[in-house]
């Protein structure tokens, strides 16, 4: 463990090491602004960043990642109060606004968890210690007779004090030593482990949660964007006379194209008195367009095109034994290619943001992930420094990746500056499928080799897909690392495995989305894996557990989290359990299996189908997941529920399509979701464990769709290998 | 001069007759619980309860609404308070984005319905995608709002 070192000799700030970055624990500051303080008559103690203990007992804990149904609201702050021993009851959730002294705020990669437990146990460690020292100072006793229980200090003879009364003598303690703090025993949990309600569900059901949506400023104005169908097309002319006679309608300006990753993209912005009238003057627009090279872009010929390119070599990534030896002794061979499309996220609500641009300063107010890339952005394009620039984050109504990418809030900011105003940049729905940051299109193809017990002998994978790297670094034709691992890192015992990829150019911006790279490989792996099982004539559970092999690491090499085999067995027999597998089902009725690493957590599904008048249907799934240390029950039941849907969206009907440089689909009717109608019975088994805490809000995707193949290959015999299944006329 | 009566509060505005409710509602009257999610019908995110009756307010001009009733997330009613506590019990939401919508729709058929089953459930409810996917818990706490009321 690294030492907290002084940074500041004034305000006695202290920052302490984490893997992601360093986090500042400031004593002695408000964790207010000047603008919100807390009533005169009450005094605070603020032991670290993180934690603000007011003399009336009630307790201020700062979420310094993004809520958007993940759950960190409640999560990160319920370990600082168990490891306080505090009362849940008395804890008030603040946000965070975008500051590096927070550590990494981007709430993305399904890693709050991951990186903040331990930080966050040392700030409720931190604030127990000086509570403690604070009674003991007051009783003049020893700290080691003093304890803490639920909101109090508890000297061994009885008696006892709240942590209210503390307040004024802790206030005036030094910041104990890191090396100093002692930690709960995980048996003594109090709210580590269990199910909490999210703070905010009260809000949520009564309408008064605020997203960035619904939040207001004085004199606010509302903006509508025209962005060029063609990524990254550009103004010819424009013509708004028909828009400003729209009423409502104030003003409409010419927005640059900002050239970076999360940059503006430019086009024509509508700022009305209300949505409605931005919306109008939007449609009113017109607008010559330079379409630009991307006009190219037909996503069918470019399928075409890609599948090619995994047709034959490419560059290879990882060459392990003699693959051309392995299938030139097979007794069978196996070849398939898979094609999935382009996909968006299409969160509930689009991507909003406010901003207030006055002289060189700006308050933006945003449903962002990521606040400090969005505050990097401001401070850009500002050319102004960091303190001028406030991101406020609200409510996130979804994000899944796309609100990682504040190119929104940048446009709320050129708006702002120019009009001088506070501005809400609203996308509409159509905006937000057209004009997105994509998952990317995908070509691959496997080979494998059969011995003659039905043994897998030799695997060659290669993929074709247009790379997140290429919006970061345009040009970048071929998968990036981070887009091999599930690929390379194949967890089944096969002594000759090939991995290559094939070029594949981008033409529209590339980006994340829950669970990204794992949804092309997790769906390919897991359906080739489940056809070599019916080519062996085995058992598709049995062949699976046989194909992953002995206990072992399969990555020995990685820096940490290592992935093991042991326990991507144990959630697909755990899975495989809860379904009964194997067991006599209804008539018409099939199951189907996948088991996927993704994110350091291990997840298995095994969903049951049926098909009815050539229509398919989802009835069960029993899904497993490993993710180490368990913070909140109900958060990961929940998480693994939603991405259920999240996968069955995407198998059904998930599917953006190109022609000419432009997305065909608009809305809801031609990008359809999964509705409740379609809905399945989602079961969720919680493995116990000791392990560190790992991913939870994206893992739970990658295995529904292959599973739902696999099943519907069981009951008719016949297996897809392109997605959406809506274009094979079965959903 | 438009007026509207939503939850029981009377509300004179001044928008054109054509501006859809769901804007008049958030934008000028200031009531933000009723959400956009797609403009076009297709999502429910803005359900009211206009006369009683679900009503996509994206897609209804506020001039439709005139002299009626209309209830949203911020009203009252003896069902939307009873689901919503089942709501609250069950942990429905994870983004709650999607949530006043569904809640709306909910109380629309448990008006009309005292005791649906699923199918009715899954009828009442199709117009309203919630893209975190808590159909399952939606349709639970449903169930449990139904069993509450029988019980008293
Ligand atoms: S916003 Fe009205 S139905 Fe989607
Ligand atoms: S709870 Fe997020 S869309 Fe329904």
């Amino acid at each position: 463990m690294k030492t907290i070192k002084n940074i500041s000799r004034r305000s006695f700030v202290k920052s302490i090491g984490l893997a992601s970055g360093g986090l500042i624990i400031a004593c002695n500051t408000s964790i207010f602004s000047d603008k919100d303080k807390i009533p005169k008559d009450l005094i605070d103690f603020n032991p670290n960043l993180f934690v603000q203990l007011n003399s009336d007992g009630s307790l201020i804990l700062i979420a310094s990642r993004s809520e958007m149904g993940n759950g960190v609201r409640t999560s990160l702050p319920s370990i600082i109060a168990d490891e306080m021993d505090a009362d849940w009851e008395k804890v008030t959730v603040k946000q965070a606004t975008g500051d590096k002294k927070y550590g990494d705020q981007n709430t993305d990669g399904s890693r709050s968890i991951r990186y903040l437990f331990e930080p966050m146990r040392k700030m409720g460690a931190i604030a127990r210690t000086m509570l403690i020292s604070a009674a003991a100072q007051k009783w003049d006793v020893s700290t080691s007779e003093c304890s803490a229980e639920n909101h109090f200090i508890v000297h061994s003879s009885g008696k006892k004090i709240g942590f209210g009364d503390l307040v004024e003598i802790a206030k005036t303690l030094k910041t104990p030593e890191e090396d100093t703090l002692t930690y709960k025993s995980p048996k003594d949990y109090k709210y580590i482990g269990k199910d909490l309600s999210s703070v905010d569900v009260k809000d949520y059901v009564t309408g008064s949660a605020i997203y960035g949506l619904d939040k207001r400023l004085p004199n606010m104005k509302f903006m509508a964007v025209q962005r060029c169908p063609v990524t990254f097309g550009t103004i010819k002319s424009f013509d708004k006379t028909d828009a400003l006679k729209i009423p409502g309608v104030e003003a409409v300006i010419e927005l640059p194209r900002i050239e970076r990753p999360f940059g503006a993209l430019g086009g024509v912005g509508v700022i009305a008195s209300n949505t409605w009238a931005a919306f109008k003057g939007k449609e009113a627009l017109k607008i010559e367009w330079d379409f630009g090279e991307n006009e190219v872009y037909n996503s069918k010929k470019f399928m075409n095109q890609i599948t090619k390119n995994v047709h034959k070599n490419g560059k290879v990534l990882k060459d392990k034994g003699n693959i051309s030896k392995a299938f030139k002794k097979a007794s069978k061979i196996i070849e398939s290619t898979f094609q999935l499309p382009h996909l968006i996220h299409a969160p509930m609500e689009v991507p909003v943001a406010i901003a207030w641009v006055q002289g060189d300063s700006c308050e933006v107010w945003a449903s962002t992930q990521t606040p400090q890339a969005s505050r990097k952005e401001v401070i850009d394009y500002l050319k102004t420094s960091e303190e001028k620039v406030t991101i406020n984050v609200t409510l996130l109504g979804g994000g899944f990746g796309r609100k990682s990418k504040p190119d929104y809030v940048v446009e709320a900011t050129i708006a702002s500056k120019e009009i001088n105003a506070p501005v809400q940049v609203v996308w509409t729905r159509e905006d937000e499928i057209k004009h997105g940051y994509y998952h990317t299109v995908s070509a691959q193809y496997l080979k494998a080799s059969l011995n003659n017990e039905g043994n897998v002998t030799g695997w060659l994978h290669r993929f074709a897909l247009p790379s997140i790297s290429s919006t970061f670094a345009p040009g970048v034709e071929y998968a990036s690392g981070g887009e091999s691992g599930s690929a390379t890192n194949l967890p089944f015992n096969i002594k000759n495995v090939k991995v290559e990829i094939g070029k594949a150019k981008a033409h529209v911006r590339i980006g994340w989305l829950r669970s990204v790279i794992n949804i092309p490989h997790g769906f390919s792996i897991n359906v080739f894996a489940d056809e070599l099982a019916y080519a062996a004539g085995k058992d598709p559970l049995d062949f699976r557990l046989n194909l992953i092999g002995e206990d072992r690491i399969v990555n020995p090499k990685a820096k940490n989290l290592k992935l093991n085999s042991a326990r991507l067995k144990n959630v697909l027999k755990v899975a495989a359990k809860n379904a009964k597998w194997g067991k006599e089902l209804p008539e018409g009725h099939a199951y189907g299996l996948a088991v996927h690493y993704s994110f350091f957590s291990y997840v298995a599904s095994v969903v049951e189908v049926s098909m009815k008048n050539n229509k398919l249907r989802v009835h069960n799934v029993y899904t497993a997941i490993d993710c180490g240390v368990v913070v909140n029950r109900n958060t990961i039941k929940a998480q693994m529920e939603g991405a259920a849907i999240f996968g069955m969206s995407l198998a059904y009907y998930g599917k953006i399509t190109v022609k000419d440089g432009a997305i065909e689909q608009s809305n809801f009717h031609d990008y359809k979701m999964i509705r409740m109608n379609e809905t399945p019975t989602v079961h969720v088994e919680i493995v116990e464990s000791t392990e560190k805490s790992t991913g939870v809000g994206e893992p739970g995707v990658p295995v529904i769709a292959p599973a739902i193949v696999n099943a519907i290959y069981k009951l008719t015999g016949k297996r897809y290998y392109n997605l959406p299944l809506s274009d094979h006329g079965i959903v | 001069m438009i007026t509207l009566h939503i939850n029981g509060e009377k509300h004179e505005i001044n928008v054109s007759s054509e501006m859809p409710l769901l804007w008049a509602i958030r934008d000028i009257i200031g009531l933000t619980g009723t959400k956009y999610g797609c403009g076009k019908g297709l999502c429910g995110s803005c359900k009211v309860l206009l006369d009683n009756s679900p009503v996509q307010s994206c897609i209804i001009p506020v001039s439709a609404a005139e002299g009626k009733e209309i209830l949203t997330i911020e009203g009252k009613s003896k069902n939307l308070q009873l689901l919503q506590q089942s709501w609250i019990d069950l942990n429905v939401p994870q983004c709650g984005f999607c949530q006043p919508g569904q809640l709306i729709a909910a109380t629309a058929l448990l008006d009309k319905n005292d005791n649906p089953n699923d199918t009715e459930i899954d009828e009442a409810m199709i117009g309203n995608i919630c893209r975190c996917g808590t159909y399952q818990r939606i349709k639970k706490a449903i169930h449990k709002t139904v069993e509450l009321k029988k019980q008293n």
